[in-house]
């Protein structure tokens, strides 16, 4: 047998070779971040689908939902149910809608206690008829994470949960959790847990809603406004 | 045997007296729920339900399929039931009255196998019967050996025209079975329920039928009723309510399954029935052309029910936004998947605080968790004062200590202040 024109790198693209500095290419299916710094880091270019993806604040409103927003507009818009599950406050719909999430696609469910969070997040998961779920469960333990995680294998959903920081230093079956911080002003993302090899560096995204770039709305002006308005300004701190 | 016989060799034994309309009453059920399979269900008193099949077996999958399902539902329904069938309604009812499962294709090879059958399933009076057994005739067969004119002439022409029927050879025509317009079917239990749990058995009877009446009327019901009679107090309802019409018994069972896991019975029970008023049209699912991959999409509205019938109906719901400049009323709840209008803002915050916090005022700054860095402002919200809710507040988008962002607000009205209404998640 003549020897065959060998090639390295066609055998290195082959998808059943594994390299340890690479991402997963699993076929597992994704959905864009809208980010693309973030979606080169991520596992098949977004976020994961049928799986739990954990997400680990530092602070409430660092930016939380904004790292969500372009990807749950793109669901809601294409007609998926987006599932809410316990959030902390009142998600206020104008905000919602100028994110251009599809209100009509929105189901919030208010829960009791921790159990009725997790029960609720595993029906969400299981009945597969979601394009995403969000849960803010309080507190969870690494069988009921588990069990959520086996509700979302082979759904079409990708599954957030909000935790606490130091959740982090716990282990967790979810094969994907982000911590966020800030820095300058912007959203600063470790990649805590991926599949695939590990990331060290932190990425900064530029998730900063359009309001502090100064966009001021009066309403039914009252002639006190604009003096108040010049007192305030004064005292502005810029950005 | 009489009752003290049966007594005598089983001390344990609980007589029941035979309850004749009950009997009718289950023998309905089961031919509303075997409508499904046939739009030819005829009813033969007082135990006999007959289909007419022939033209249902491609759609079922053929004749093993069909009595697969024929007989799984039959024992989800808690029947015990011989199944049999033949050209001719009354071979297979006679069959299935000997307990023999026979299913005979063709008219020619009925004749052999009807000789077989005993008298008896002619269903004449004793006195008849005593009269063959004293000719020693046991078997059809043997009655169709005997001249006709003489069996005519003394047991009169209706042994020999069922046996004609049997055969085909004389025409036997049925009334077929008309669906009710509604459902409603009961069970009284064989002992008093203490459990709500326990429940679920004796109802998922009832769902099954309910379920086969749906199919056979290409109907759903959005709402369903269980009634729970108790011995002395008065019964209970449980009403399920369902966001799109379905005749999915096992959707039906869970949501039964979830309103009972919290629910306490006032007495023990007695009875569980089933009424279903409103049957609403719902077509059939179309299969796709292509096999799917993964699990398939499960329906949303199943899902909110599940889910309502947890943690109540209140807990689940949609959002819309309204044209009203004041933040806490632009929002209202509305049912799940409602369609809206999408008023234009300003930039608002992703979460609202239920109720505007106080902040604390120090060197005419708002503090929260340190001072707040205000970043953009004011907004000026001034309106409500036709309704009593009016307000005047300037709106600022701020950033906190630990670089969150928050919205706040100077209240000019009444004592003023700073407040915290939401934040910019």
């Amino acid at each position: 047998m003549a020897s065959m024109p060998f090639s390295f790198a066609a055998l290195l693209d082959r998808p059943d070779i594994w390299r340890g500095q690479d991402l997963s290419r699993a076929g597992a299916p994704t959905v864009p971040s809208g980010f693309p710094g973030l979606d080169a880091e991520l596992p098949g270019g977004g976020w994961p689908a049928g799986a739990l993806t954990e997400i680990l604040p530092a602070h409430q409103g660092i930016g939380e939902l904004r790292l969500l927003g372009p990807a749950l507009a793109g669901l809601s818009q294409r007609g998926m149910r987006l599932v809410w599950i316990a959030p902390p406050h009142l998600p206020y719909a104008p905000a919602l809608a100028a994110a251009g999430i599809e209100l009509a696609n929105l189901v919030i469910v208010r829960t009791a206690s921790s159990k009725e969070t997790l029960w609720a997040t595993e029906q969400a998961l299981a009945s597969n008829a979601c394009g995403a779920v969000l849960a803010w469960p309080r507190g969870a333990k690494y069988a009921e994470l588990r069990r959520l995680q086996i509700a979302a294998e082979g759904g079409r959903a990708p599954a957030f949960l909000f935790r606490v920081p130091e959740a982090a230093g716990e282990s967790s079956p979810s094969p994907l959790r982000i911590a966020l911080g800030t820095s300058g002003g912007g959203l600063a993302v470790r990649v805590v847990k991926r599949r695939g090899a590990p990331l060290s560096r932190l990425i900064l995204l530029p998730a900063m809603p359009p309001a502090v770039r100064g966009k001021n709305h009066h309403v039914d002006r009252h002639p006190a406004a604009a003096a108040a308005a010049r007192d305030f300004s004064a005292r502005l701190v810029h950005a | 045997m009489a009752v003290a016989a049966a007594i005598a060799l089983a001390p344990r034994l609980r007589v029941a007296p035979r309850d004749p309309a009950a009997e009718t009453e289950a023998l309905l059920g089961v031919a509303g729920w075997a409508a499904q399979f046939t739009p030819g269900v005829a009813l033969e008193f007082p135990d006999g339900v007959l289909l007419e099949v022939s033209g249902s077996l491609k759609l079922f999958g053929g004749l093993e399929s069909l009595l697969g399902r024929l007989r799984r539902g039959l024992d989800e329904m808690g029947w015990s039931s011989v199944l049999a069938g033949a050209p001719t309604s009354r071979a297979a009812f006679w069959f299935a009255l000997v307990g023999k499962q026979e299913f005979i294709g063709e008219s020619a090879e009925l004749e052999p196998v009807l000789a077989e059958l005993s008298v008896e399933v002619l269903r004449c009076n004793d006195e008849t019967l005593a009269a063959f057994e004293a000719i020693g005739v046991r078997t059809l067969g043997e009655l169709r050996t005997l001249p006709r004119e003489g069996v005519a002439r003394r047991f009169g022409q209706g042994p020999l025209a069922e046996l004609d029927r049997a055969l085909g050879r004389l025409p036997d025509p049925r009334n077929f079975f008309v669906l009710p317009a509604r459902f409603g079917a009961a069970i009284e239990l064989p002992a008093e329920v203490t459990q709500a749990e326990a429940l679920l058995f004796a109802a998922r009877r009832l769902i099954v039928q309910l379920a086969g009446f749906l199919a056979a009327r290409s109907g759903g019901v959005q709402r369903f009723v269980f009634r729970l009679r108790h011995r002395d107090k008065a019964a209970t309802e449980i009403a399920i309510g369902l966001v799109a019409p379905s005749r999915d018994a096992g959707h039906f069972t869970l949501l039964l399954r979830e309103r009972l896991s919290n629910f306490t019975l006032a007495e023990p029970v007695r009875e569980i029935s089933l009424r279903a008023d409103d049957v609403v049209p719902l077509a059939g699912h179309n299969l796709g052309f292509a096999l799917e991959q993964g699990k398939p999409p499960g329906q949303w509205e199943h899902l909110v029910e599940r889910l309502r019938s947890r943690l109540g109906t209140g807990a689940v719901y949609g959002l819309s936004s309204h044209a009203e400049h004041r933040p806490e009323r632009a929002i209202a709840i509305t049912e799940p998947g409602s369609r809206q209008l999408h008023p234009d803002f300003g930039e608002r915050p992703f979460w609202l605080l239920e109720r505007p916090k106080p902040l604390a005022e120090v060197g005419a700054a708002p503090h929260y968790e340190g001072p707040l860095e205000l970043l953009a402002g004011p907004e000026r919200i001034e309106s409500g004062w036709w309704d009593g809710g009016d307000v005047a507040r300037d709106y600022f988008v701020a950033r906190t200590q630990s670089e969150s962002l928050v919205w706040v607000y100077r209240e000019w009205r009444g004592e003023g202040g700073w407040y915290l209404h939401g934040v910019f998640a």
